[in-house]
């Protein structure tokens, strides 16, 4: 083979292995996850309208969002849907003091250490990184969480940012340019995130 | 090559000692030339092949060089693939029920109290989702001030240990626990007739107001029933000392604040004892140069912390020490006379001090070591009284303990009772005296002969085994209880998590034992609710008092004392004369700053924690002096075999620059036989050796060489500073000439002069001294650092091979003669330098510098080049070689600190400067849209450190402490003539000599 050859297997080697790296294989993205009970975000938070945070409670003070105990949906589903057989895995956690075993959508990495309240602090809205959840029956990633992703936010805030008070709302769109209104609240909000490594790696 | 001209004769043996020496001499062209000849002398190759085997062993397996690269090829390449795969997937198991207080990821702050030997530390004790994973101090409690101990630090390890014992077990078999106290109550109603005559209750020092209603419940029950303890630390000479001085009980508490000299009479104040920590911390304060600054003298026969942080220190053997005391007391006309024969040395000495302490009456204090004879107690009390120091500087309380004993005495009455047949019911709780009882006692023999024999204990050990009962103890962290602390403070023990294995306090068998089981939350409620029945509104200060972490205002009153008419004749009668043989060898059991008695012999943290002077990990040994080392032919590690009224022990020998002569130092608490994986067989049992009437310093021993020796594991071997100004040190009367002294010792390059543009830190940068001047070498910093960043344990051989992973180590220095060399101590973590080496040299950028100053390191990055390591002047950086982490124990996972990486092998490892608590900071504090305060983020090493030596923060803010401490004129910078100008300085040490001594 020549050399000319060889640099050509090379490179499409290396393109080939590229978009296996970036595919929905590898990084799961819009990949919708089956879970032991089929919870829809569309029906709760779309239809229904409840704010995110009553589930995920510790989104504004603590570095994981959480996942709601079975107490949350007992509240309402000891009054509604008592007896769906869909409900039957809730239920039997609630009695028998197991937990229901989510298979996790967005798994980051166990060397990424992320924190979700300063995000929600500085205006990145929840569909910003998690997509139309609310659109969403069984949920998936909406976006890679690659490394590569996340920088694109942090070197440029000023593309995603929005009001502090419109981060939990779903189909926000901004009342003019993105990028106008995002420098605008970068400088209000004190918005510089870190580009330090460890910033998440430690 | 042999001999060309006769291939027969055996080629002459080369000697490899013999070729450096002909080639030490040559140089240049003669160099090279001897080289040449040497390769054409006969026996070099074989010389070459016996030094550096081609084969050597381990590399005689079938694959050759070429074949291994070519699969080291084949499977790189492979491995490149393996990172193309995703990851599992994952489960949440979120609450069912969820707590109130818990969020995940934000850990809570408990307030408890931990009692070694029955005197408690109060505690800040961090839980994350209900598993307590840190120890800090509470900063409001006065027994440590919100530092803590080595001990403390540690014992949270103690709480996940795998070989805990879990069940309770009878005759080899599990059973529940009922049938244990059907059992106990049986062998009880036996006792009944006798008024319990046969029955004996065993435990340690007891401080505790509840448990002491407990046992007092149950002597009250059984009149004739005995309460023995068994106090690992020495408290008996003290008690004697104080009945024979002032012809009462008393334990002495010392304000080192207000002390301008200080006399240590063999005394480890500083680095061991229950008041450490506040001792130290006090002691700190006025260890400051620019303020008034103390003045410690240390006399004593194995070099401690206290005397390498003394300004003027003395090696005596331990039996000397009280004619030391005599000689001072004559001095200072507190005896009659002075003792004759005194050594001109310690004349001169004495005369200094005495005048030193009487220029400073009522402003001083005399500290008795608690080993030392009652006679040194004795005279140290009677020194006080005259210099004026009690009221002031030297408290006087009642005993602290709930039921004042001598604890050996106590011990050898029950021992008695045992061989005399007189013991029907034993219950040991707490405690394991077959593994710490001295070899006379023969504990384990009399014990056989009691009827009913339950035991009590955190570990299946030495004493459950020969027991019929066996209860594991519940942890400190998982029981409720309370305790006093060495001033008295009552704290209320409150468990941070259920027990794990079923564990029982010591309250709880109790409370069983006096027929009435309960819990130990009820137990301790009710005692409580019955003392504060008249204050009302009890739940309230059950609350807040649990919630402060101490009882106000129960720290024991000052006790007015005076010495008794006859104290010196007290003092001549009580001596017994057995440790009067100056002459000869001396035997001075030490308890050991790592596992104490013995009881955490399965730490290991604690194992691997190098002793603060002789930087040994994992083992004992016999400390000597270097004179008795050359006069008995002796090198480190040659393995002895002492000799003490007829009883023999073999221990490898260590030597120690400034021990006194012909005086060997053993520490207890080694050669467990039942301890766990972790400290079965470490060490040699100083136990086996030694008697009850010596059971501290043991005069007439005899030493023997052995042929063996027995290989120790060291972290520092080389004691020397080189030349170079690593430690600088100075007196206070240079320091008062020369402020920056320290800066002018060694030229620091120019700011400007480096190649690599300059990084502006525009948020905050971080930084941190470590005062000198007041660093005793602890290990408390390298505890908490272990506990906090998941380091892992390594072993001793790892450790002998340089491989210890210690972030944060402890540098010892010895300067000046062998005899009575200067000691230093200097903590070395990660320097962050802001002209890192290490950064530049990354093949994968891995380690690399953050906007805040800090030298990040990238575990994920990491391919273990292990060149950042190579390039570090400071070799600080620590390199998984193994997986030294222990990735499949179920408890120790639940020790972790969720907040750090749990790192695997073949990644490079450092001091990160917290950088989980700067982030928690940084992002609560950015929520709040304010700056990071002074003080809100803490080092582990600094939280931790009693004497206060380490100060972190941020360097932008011009208000914060360390910026102070920066500014100050001893600030400097270890190996600055590098230019790697590290954010981690040092304060020069200054001591503080007396003039009128040279040295």
């Amino acid at each position: 083979m020549s050399i000319f050859g060889a640099l050509f297997v090379v490179g499409v080697a290396g393109y080939g292995l590229n978009l296996i790296n970036r595919s929905s294989y590898v990084t799961q993205a819009n990949v919708a996850i089956e879970q032991p009970v089929p919870f829809s975000h569309r029906h709760h938070a779309g239809e229904l309208g409840i704010d995110c945070r009553y589930c995920h409670t510790s989104v504004e003070i603590g570095a994981n969002a959480g996942v709601p105990p079975t107490q949350t949906c007992m509240n309402c589903h000891r009054q509604i849907w008592l007896d769906s057989p869909t409900l039957e895995p809730v239920r039997a956690s609630y009695r028998t003091d197991v937990s229901i075993p989510w298979v996790k959508v967005h798994d980051l990495p166990d060397f990424v250490y992320f924190n979700h309240s300063i995000h929600v602090a500085k205006g990145v809205g929840c569909e910003t990184c998690h997509g139309r959840v609310d659109h969403m029956n069984l949920t998936w990633q909406q976006n890679s969480l690659q490394m590569e992703w996340c920088f694109d936010c942090h070197r440029n805030p000023e593309r995603y940012v929005r009001p502090k008070s419109e981060v939990f709302t779903m189909g926000w769109q901004p009342a003019g340019d993105q990028l106008e209104i995002g420098r605008e609240l970068v400088k209000a909000n004190d918005v510089h995130p870190k580009t330090d490594c460890d910033t998440c790696h430690r | 090559m042999s001999d060309p001209t006769n291939p027969t004769t055996p080629t002459p043996a080369l000697d490899l000692e013999q070729v450096r020496t002909e080639l030490a001499s040559a140089r240049g062209r003669h160099y090279w030339r001897s080289l040449d000849e040497l390769a054409n002398r006969p026996g070099f190759d074989a010389l070459m092949a016996r030094e550096f085997p081609r084969q050597a062993p381990g590399l005689l397996d079938a694959v050759d060089r070429r074949q291994f690269m070519q699969l080291m090829g084949a499977s790189l390449a492979l491995a490149g693939l393996s990172a193309c795969t995703r990851q599992p997937a994952e489960t949440i198991m979120p609450y069912v029920k969820a707590p109130e207080d818990i969020i995940p990821g934000r850990p809570l702050y408990f307030a408890t109290a931990m009692p070694i030997g029955g005197i408690g530390t109060g505690l800040l004790v961090e839980s994350h989702m209900g598993r307590p994973t840190k120890i800090e101090g509470n900063p409001d409690h006065p027994s440590s001030l919100g530092a803590t101990d080595a001990f403390a630090q540690a014992s949270v390890l103690g709480l996940y240990d795998p070989d805990r014992s879990q069940v309770i077990s009878s005759a080899g078999e599990i059973r529940p626990w009922s049938a244990f106290t059907a059992a106990l109550d049986q062998a009880l109603a036996a006792q009944t007739a006798s008024g319990g005559a046969g029955l004996r209750i065993l435990t340690d020092n007891i401080t505790s107001p509840t448990l002491a209603g407990q046992i007092a419940a149950l002597l009250t029950k059984y009149p004739n029933s005995h309460w023995h303890q068994w106090d690992p630390i020495a408290r008996d000479s003290a008690r004697l000392g104080a009945r024979m001085a002032l012809g009462v009980d008393a334990d002495v508490r010392y304000r080192f604040v207000d002390a301008d000299v200080v006399v240590a009479l063999d005394a480890d104040f500083l680095g061991s004892g229950p008041a450490q920590v506040r001792n130290l911390r006090d002691f700190s304060v006025r260890r400051k140069p620019g303020g008034s600054m103390n003045r410690l003298y240390a006399v004593e026969s194995s070099p401690t912390v206290t005397g390498a942080r003394a300004d003027h220190r003395m090696a005596v053997k331990a039996s000397a020490v009280e004619f030391f005391a005599w000689a001072l007391a004559g001095q200072l006309g507190v005896a009659p006379q002075k003792p004759k024969n005194v050594p001109p040395e310690y004349a001169k000495w004495i005369a200094a001090l005495a005048k030193d302490l009487m220029a400073h009456r009522g402003r001083s204090i005399v500290v008795p070591g608690d080993h030392q004879s009652p006679g040194v107690h004795a005279l140290a009390h009677a020194l006080n009284i005259a210099l004026g120091n009690v009221g002031k500087t030297v408290i006087c309380t009642e005993p602290v303990a709930a039921q004042p004993v001598y604890s050996m005495a106590s011990l050898k009455e029950l021992v008695a009772a045992m061989a005399a047949g007189q013991v029907d019911v034993l219950l040991m709780l707490g405690t394991n005296p077959v593994a710490t009882a001295p070899a006379d006692l023969d504990f384990a023999a009399r014990l056989e002969k009691v009827g009913f024999r339950a035991h009590l204990g955190l570990y299946d050990d030495e004493t459950a085994q020969l027991c019929h009962w066996h209860i594991p103890e519940a942890h400190y962290l998982e029981s409720w209880g309370d305790v006093r602390s060495e001033e008295g403070t009552i704290s209320i023990i409150q468990p941070l998590i259920a027990p794990l294995y079923d564990g029982k306090s010591v309250l709880e068998v109790m409370a069983a034992a006096n027929g009435r089981p309960q819990s130990g939350y009820d137990l301790v409620r009710a005692f409580w609710g019955d003392k504060r029945k008249a204050a009302g509104d009890f739940d309230r200060w059950w609350r807040t008092t649990l919630h402060d972490g101490l009882i106000p205002d129960t720290a024991l009153a000052p006790k007015a004392i005076g010495v008794r008419s006859n104290w010196i004749d007290t003092i001549i009668q009580n001596h017994d004369g057995k440790q009067d043989d100056t002459e000869g060898l001396e035997l001075v059991y030490r308890l050991d700053s790592g596992v104490l008695d013995g009881r955490f012999a399965n730490n290991g943290w604690l194992q691997e924690a190098p002793r603060p002077i002789t930087k040994l990990t994992w083992d004992n040994a016999a400390l000597i002096s270097p004179a008795t080392a050359r006069r008995l032919k002796l090198q480190n590690e040659d393995v002895v075999e002492l000799t003490h009224r007829g009883r023999k022990l073999e221990v490898p020998v260590w030597i120690v620059p400034g021990n006194a002569d012909d005086s060997i130092t053993l520490a207890l608490g080694y050669g467990r036989k039942r301890a766990g994986r972790v400290g079965d067989g470490v060490g040699v049992d100083a136990n086996l050796i030694r008697t009850s009437d010596a059971a501290w310093i043991a005069a007439g021993v005899t030493l023997a060489k052995t042929p063996r020796t027995y290989p120790l594991a060291t972290t520092q071997e080389h004691h020397s500073m080189e030349g170079r100004h690593l430690v600088r040190e100075a007196t206070l009367a240079e320091y008062t000439h020369e402020p920056a002294f320290a800066r002018e010792l060694v030229e620091e390059p120019a700011k400007d002069m480096t190649m690599y543009p300059p990084h502006p830190y525009e948020g905050a940068a971080w930084g941190m001294t470590i005062d000198l001047a007041s660093c005793v070498g602890c290990n408390a910093c390298v505890i908490a650092c272990n506990a906090e960043n998941n380091i892992p344990v390594v072993g001793k051989e790892q450790v002998a091979a340089g491989r210890e992973m210690q972030w944060i180590r402890i540098d010892r220095y010895f300067e000046g003669e062998e005899t009575n060399p200067t000691i230093v101590h200097q903590p070395v973590p990660c320097m962050q330098c802001e002209n890192a080496p290490c950064e530049v040299v990354c093949p994968v950028n891995a380690t690399v510098h953050s906007s805040e100053g800090l030298n990040d390191m990238v575990y994920n990055r990491c391919v273990g080049t292990k060149y950042c390591s190579n390039n570090c002047p400071y070799k600080v950086r620590r390199f998984n070689f193994f997986k030294y982490q222990d990735w499949t124990t179920e408890s120790l996972k639940l020790a972790r600190n969720p907040d750090v990486t749990v790192r695997s092998y073949g990644v490079m490892e450092k001091c990160t400067y917290c950088v989980q608590r700067i982030s928690q900071a940084r992002i609560v504090s950015r929520r709040e849209d304010r700056d990071v305060r002074d003080g809100e983020v803490v080092t582990a090493c600094a939280q931790a450190c009693p004497a206060g030596s380490i100060v972190f923060g941020d360097l932008n803010d011009p208000e914060s402490r360390v910026a102070k401490t920066k500014a100050d004129a001893r600030n400097y910078s270890l190996l600055g003539d590098l230019n790697t100008r590290p954010r981690t300085t040092y304060l020069a040490s200054v001591r503080n000599p007396n003039p009128e001594l040279e040295s």
